[in-house]
Formats: structure tokens, sequence, C-alpha cells
């Protein structure tokens, strides 16, 4: 195995060696070293560089992440069950990923705007999303759930990496608004805090070419976005020594911009890496790539087999590294907390999952008319005239009420089809 | 009352916009300096700067998707796809996410994105350079679809598009860049509502669709049939989504008989719609079947051959006579 993946942290993992060999001829020197500081045995450790953004983490916050990550998980095994017992018609789970979303989740501020995929459930907590909201578009009430002006939390993307050009061009945006506002500005008018974008991808996005592309616009014209790669090391079921040779964060050379590896299990190194990059970001600094290497310890979505794929072994040597765990250990080690602490975010977690459960059961279908209505901002014939017809149809069940879930033939035909 | 050609029409709406509005900007490959390859953008990066005409890397995905990004934060872009058969590395983009963010957001986000796309042929380009693909995009709810016939069109229509909060996408038509034509920049008159089509010649035996590069044969293909005593009405579809069916139909209830002619090929496109749903509109008016005329099932043919593949006027001259037999 060569030193381009880390093998204390890729054991058990079918690697090529040969490629492995050829990218270290290739490259030479060996990768970067992954930043950590709360190691897996909860001791924590120094970094030249982030620890000074690690020690403005006070004890108050670090409960907060705890609790944070034991939330998140709990939420993710309630949808879990939510969609076995059918209430859901797919689940993503994240578990094994809360320090990587929380950790960066929390570096933002209310400014940020956010661009996550489709399993950033942890960031949504950390930017106040309603996690009933999240579960619409599971359960097939709408394609989003949320208005993400609210919380400058963008809506879930299902196609891969779509997501990461429109942050890039949504930081261009806050770049002209600077400007604007900078050029429009009275002598003693207080500034807005300044902005920055980030967006969260996976190790299987980030063999999109969209991705590649995004990258070359963020250098191109030096945007304020933070790319955030969790490196989760599976694609559905191929693993990330099939997407790259190299360490994801090493691709940010190629761009130009920085490339950090920080280990993703690791809520402090992540936050502390996160805040540098965004607050780097937001002094005009440029883009900056993070891989957040870290592990998917359950199924891609609730419709795929990981034991058809990958051994139990590697899922528990990765489990060894359980971010929660680790943070406990240095909570209790540190007298930072009891007990009664941990006490209270386990009964927390059990009222947030019942409350979602109820939430979820009583999310109402739509009306097919709100989509008649939103599939243009502006007045369109077309939509028109197919609206009047569905109503007129509607209208020839006399003995049922027209469209929004339960009723007519059209109403239970869409419903199977959600 | 001003003459100009299409290409310098669509560069003084351009200008117009930009000047109108901050936030509008101009976004794709070769467009500052070289002023674009068609010379559309001609003179703008100087007026207005790299901020407000970007030059951008080769990559139609990353045009379309931070163009995405930048609506989404509150600007106004205007892209420029080279050539039609370039916009496919950016057909993801505009399909899956432009067309169905304001939908997937219940109403909560407008992308008002604007995509320019030189279209069509007849200039004797290589492959790849003349293709007419606005079908693909029509069937995508969610985006709209124009494309402008003559110079005032051009004009007005560039900046219609620009205030629209739906992303539209504006085929114009390449052969045609060099049309002139009078423009009234002091106002749109007719032209106010770009999504509606014109009657561009009034007839009584047969009608005539087109739209874009296909106007002129059209309305040379009437007069041409005016010698021979038919009158045929000719209409400018101007918009192919959403397509003006009232103006259709009333011609047709008045002329009985329907030609839809476009460059793109016949099987699967506008013209299929269009005559469906006047098939359904008026079927008791027509005197005959729809007739189309469009390009073949194949890939547009090398340069050589594209006279004997582009509808002309001879083509729907015969498209004329067939509807006239019945």
């Amino acid at each position: 195995m060569g030193t381009h993946l880390p093998s204390t942290e890729f054991d058990g993992t079918a690697v090529d060696d040969q490629r492995e060999a050829e990218a270290e001829a290739v490259l030479g020197a060996p990768a970067e070293p992954m930043v950590q500081l709360l190691g897996p045995d909860g001791v924590m450790g120094r970094d030249p560089v982030f620890s000074e953004y690690a020690d403005r983490i006070d004890a108050g916050k670090l409960r907060g992440f705890y609790a944070d990550m034991a939330a998140i998980r709990r939420f993710d095994v309630e949808a879990t069950a939510l969609q076995r017992q059918g209430q859901l018609a797919l689940w993503v789970p994240l578990t094994g990923q809360e320090a990587a979303q929380i950790g960066s989740g929390r570096a933002s501020q209310p400014q940020d705007y956010i661009f996550p995929t489709y399993r950033e459930h942890g960031v949504a907590l950390t930017r106040n999303v309603d996690l009933a909201e999240l579960l619409r578009q599971f359960r097939g009430v709408s394609n989003g759930g949320w208005n993400p002006k609210d919380t400058n939390f963008h809506l879930y993307t299902l196609v891969l990496a779509a997501q990461t050009p429109h942050a890039v061009g949504y930081a261009m945006g806050l770049q002209r608004d600077q400007k604007l506002a900078a050029a429009n500005a009275a002598p003693d008018q207080p500034q807005e805090p300044k902005a920055a974008v980030m967006v969260y991808f996976g190790d299987g996005a980030s063999s999109e070419g969209d991705v590649h592309e995004s990258m070359v616009f963020a250098s191109s014209y030096n945007a304020p976005v933070v790319f955030f790669c969790q490196n989760n090391h599976w694609a559905i079921s191929v693993p990330s020594t099939v997407q790259t040779r190299v360490p994801l964060a090493d691709r940010a050379k190629g761009y130009g911009f920085p490339g950090i590896r920080v280990d993703g299990n690791d809520v402090v190194a992540v936050h502390a890496v996160t805040e540098w990059a965004l607050e780097r970001a937001r002094q005009g600094r440029g883009p900056v790539l993070i891989e957040a290497f870290t592990y998917r310890v359950g199924a891609h979505t609730t419709a795929d087999d990981p034991t058809k794929y990958r051994g139990s072994d590697e899922e528990d040597q990765w489990r060894a590294k359980d971010p929660l765990e680790r943070l406990e250990k240095y909570l209790r080690s540190q007298d930072l907390a009891d007990d009664a602490f941990f006490a209270k975010v386990k009964a927390d977690g059990d009222e947030l999952a019942a409350y979602v459960r109820r939430t979820a059961h009583d999310l109402e279908s739509p009306d097919i008319r709100t989509a008649f209505a939103n599939t243009y901002a502006e007045a369109h014939p077309l939509v028109a005239e197919e609206l009047a017809w569905f109503e007129e149809y509607s209208a020839g069940f006399a003995d049922q009420p027209p469209a929004g879930g339960a009723g007519s033939h059209q109403a239970a035909t869409d419903g199977a089809a959600n | 009352m001003t003459t100009m050609t299409i290409a310098k029409a669509i560069n003084e709406g351009l200008r117009a916009t930009l000047g109108n509005n901050p936030r509008t900007l101009l976004m794709g490959e070769d467009i500052g300096p070289l002023g674009g390859v068609y010379r559309v953008t001609d003179g703008l990066i100087a007026e207005f700067g790299p901020d407000r005409v970007v030059d951008t890397p080769l990559a139609e995905s990353g045009i379309v998707g931070t163009a995405i990004g930048l609506a989404l934060s509150g600007y106004l872009p205007v892209c420029e796809i080279q050539f039609d058969g370039f916009v496919f590395p950016g057909f993801n983009q505009i399909t899956t996410q432009l067309a169905k963010m304001h939908s997937r957001s219940n109403g909560n986000l407008t992308v008002p994105v604007v995509i320019r796309i030189p279209y069509g042929g007849g200039i004797g380009s290589i492959e790849h350079h003349s293709e007419s693909p606005e079908a693909l995009f029509a069937h995508t709810a969610g985006l709209r679809i124009i494309t402008p016939s003559n110079a005032h069109d051009a004009y007005w229509m560039i900046q219609q598009a620009v205030d629209c909060q739906d992303p539209v996408i504006v085929f114009e038509p390449k052969r045609r860049y060099w049309l002139k034509g009078d423009v009234d920049t002091e106002s749109p008159g007719a032209s106010a509502d770009p999504f509606k089509a014109h009657v561009l010649r009034e007839g009584t035996d047969a009608t005539i669709v087109a739209y874009g590069p296909l106007v002129p044969v059209a309305l040379a293909a009437a007069n041409a049939a005016a010698e021979d005593g038919r009158k045929v009405e000719v209409i400018d579809l101007r918009s192919i989504s959403p397509i003006d069916f009232d103006t259709v139909t009333a011609s047709v209830r008045k002329t009985g008989r329907l030609i839809v002619a476009h460059e793109a090929p016949t099987f699967g496109g506008i013209g299929g719609e269009i005559a469906a749903r006047i098939s359904e509109r008026a079927f008791h008016s027509l005197e005959a079947p729809v007739i189309r005329v469009g390009g073949f099932h194949m890939p547009y043919p090398v340069a050589k051959v594209e006279e004997d593949y582009l509808p002309d006027i001879d083509r729907i001259l015969e498209a004329l006579d067939r509807a006239l037999s019945y």
C-alpha cells in the first residue's frame, strides 16, 4: 500500500497497489498529512496552524457539538425506521459523518450560503432547518421542502455535483455585491458582514465534470467558496480507490488553491479547518478544497445493501474511530460533561425523534395545482390550458373532491408514482 | 427608427439592458475583447468592464451552472453558447437544474437566466455548428424559448428575455445575423409580448408557420405562390415555448390549410406539436392534413450537401401543392 492513501486509515479496503505506486512515481512527494486534533482515543493534539482555531472552541460549544452530533444520529435512526415502515420512499443515512457535518456547519456564519448535496442532514441542523421539513422530499410531498432564503441553506440536489457550479456562481454574486456596496456606501455607513459560500459533495461526485468546471471557475475568478468534500469512501458500491489515485484534497493543487485533508471524524479539526477556510474566503483570498476523510457506516441509501460490496471488518475499523465516542471520552476526561449531560442529550434526541415521527406522519400531500402554479414564475398559456382541462376533468367526478391527495383516480395515480 | 443587422440589434439590446440594470451581466467564451465569434457582444466589455462582460473558461456546464448561482444571488446573467452543437455539455444544467429550480423550490426561488444560442445551418460550416436542437429544450417544462427573425424583434426580445423571471433560451438564427431591418429603439410596438406570434402576411388559401431562419423563406414562398394566384398567410411563431396556438388556430380557421416549416428534423419536432394541437383545436376547419416541412432524420449533413437538407422555397411550395390538392 502506498503513502497517498494512509494505510492506517484505510486498512481492510481493497487498494490497487500498482496504481498507488504509479501515482507515487508520478507525484514524487507523499500526500500532505491529514489534519487531526482529537484522536480516536479522546486525546487532543496540537497543530501549528489549526490549533489556534480550535482554541476558540469553548467548553459550551464543545458540548454543543456533541449534542448536535447525537441529535442528528438519533434523527438518522428515526428516519431510517420511518423508511422501513413505508413512511418514506427513501432515506439517505449519514451515520458516521456527524463530525464532518456538524463541525463544518457550525463553522459557517448566518450570512454564508450553503449548497448541500442530499446527505447533509447534520449541516441542515446547524442552519436551523426544521428537520421534519427535510423529510418532505423523502416522503414524496415536495421536491424541496424548505425555503432556502430563510436559512441560507439551499435545497438538496440529487443530480451529483450539479450544485457545485451554482455555489461558485453564487460566490461570484457575493463578490459583485461587495463591489456594488463599496461603491455606493456612505463613508460612515456600517458595512455588511462579508459572506462566503460552502458547497458539499462526496467522493463519488468528485468524478463528475461539474466539480472540475466549478473549481476552474472558482480559481479563475478567485470566488469566495469552500468546497467541502466528504470522502466517505464509497460511491454506492464503488470504493474511492476507483475514483481517484491521489488524495482528493491534492486535486486542489491543479486548480491553484489550497486543498486540505482533515480527519472527518474529528469534529474539532473539521471545525477549525472549515473556519480557517471560510474566513479566508470572506477576506477575498479565494477558494479552498477541504476533504473530510470519513466513512459512511451504513448504506448509501436504504435501497442498497453494503454487505454485497464490503466487509464488516472494514466497518468495524471505522466504528472504532466514531466521532461521538471520541468526543465523549474527551469531555469526560476533561470534566467538561457529566452523566447528567449525556442523559439529557439522549432524552433530547428521543424527543426530537418523536417530533419528527409525528410531523412526518402529518405531512400533507400537496394539491397538484401547486405544481401547475410553480412550473413557471410568470403566467404561461400552456400551463393555464392544461390546468383548465384538469379542473374540468376533475369536476366530472361529482362525488369526489378533485386532486389534492386521496380522491380522484388522477390523484391516486400521482400518489403511487411518487 | 434606425436600420441595423440582427447581430447589431442584439448587441444594442444587450447594451441597453446592461445600461438599464446594474445586475445584468454577460458571460460566455470569447465574448470579451473578441466580441464573440459572431461579434454580437462587440465593444461591450470596453463599455461595461470585465465584471459585467465575463470572458469565461471554455466550459458550457460551468457557464450555465455558475449563471444559475449568480441568478440565485440576485443577478441577471445572459450566457452565450458559442454554437448550437456545443450546448450539450450544458444540457444537464439547463434541463435538470435551470428548468426546475423554481418548481422544486415551491416557487421560493427564481432563476432568471438567459441563454443565447446561435442556431441553424446555411453558413457552410463544419460538424456541430449548424444544428437546430430547440425541440429538445421545448420538451422541458420550466424553460421558455424564443427566436427572433428580424432586427426589431432581436433588439427587443433579448431585453424582454432578461426582464422575464423565468429562464429563457434565445435561439438566434445565425445565418440571418447579417440581415438588415428597421428597428424602433423607442418602442417595441407589436413586439411588446415576445411570446406572441406575428401574422406577417395575410392570406385565405393556406397558412405557413415558420420561425427564426425560415421566416424569410416562408415569405418568399408565399410571394412565389401569389404569382400563381394563391393567397398564403405567413406566421412568424417567434416563441417556441410557449407556442401562441391562438394565433395559429385563428389563421387555420380562416385558411383551412397549414404548413409548418423549420430546419430541425421533422420527426419529433415542433412542427409535430403544432400539427397535433391544431388537429385538436381546429379539426373541422382543416381541409387537408397539416403538412410539416423540416430536416431529415439524420445528423446535420456536411456543408457541401446542406442545401439538399435545408427546407427551401421549393420544398415549402411542394408542401403547399400537396395541401391544396385535397
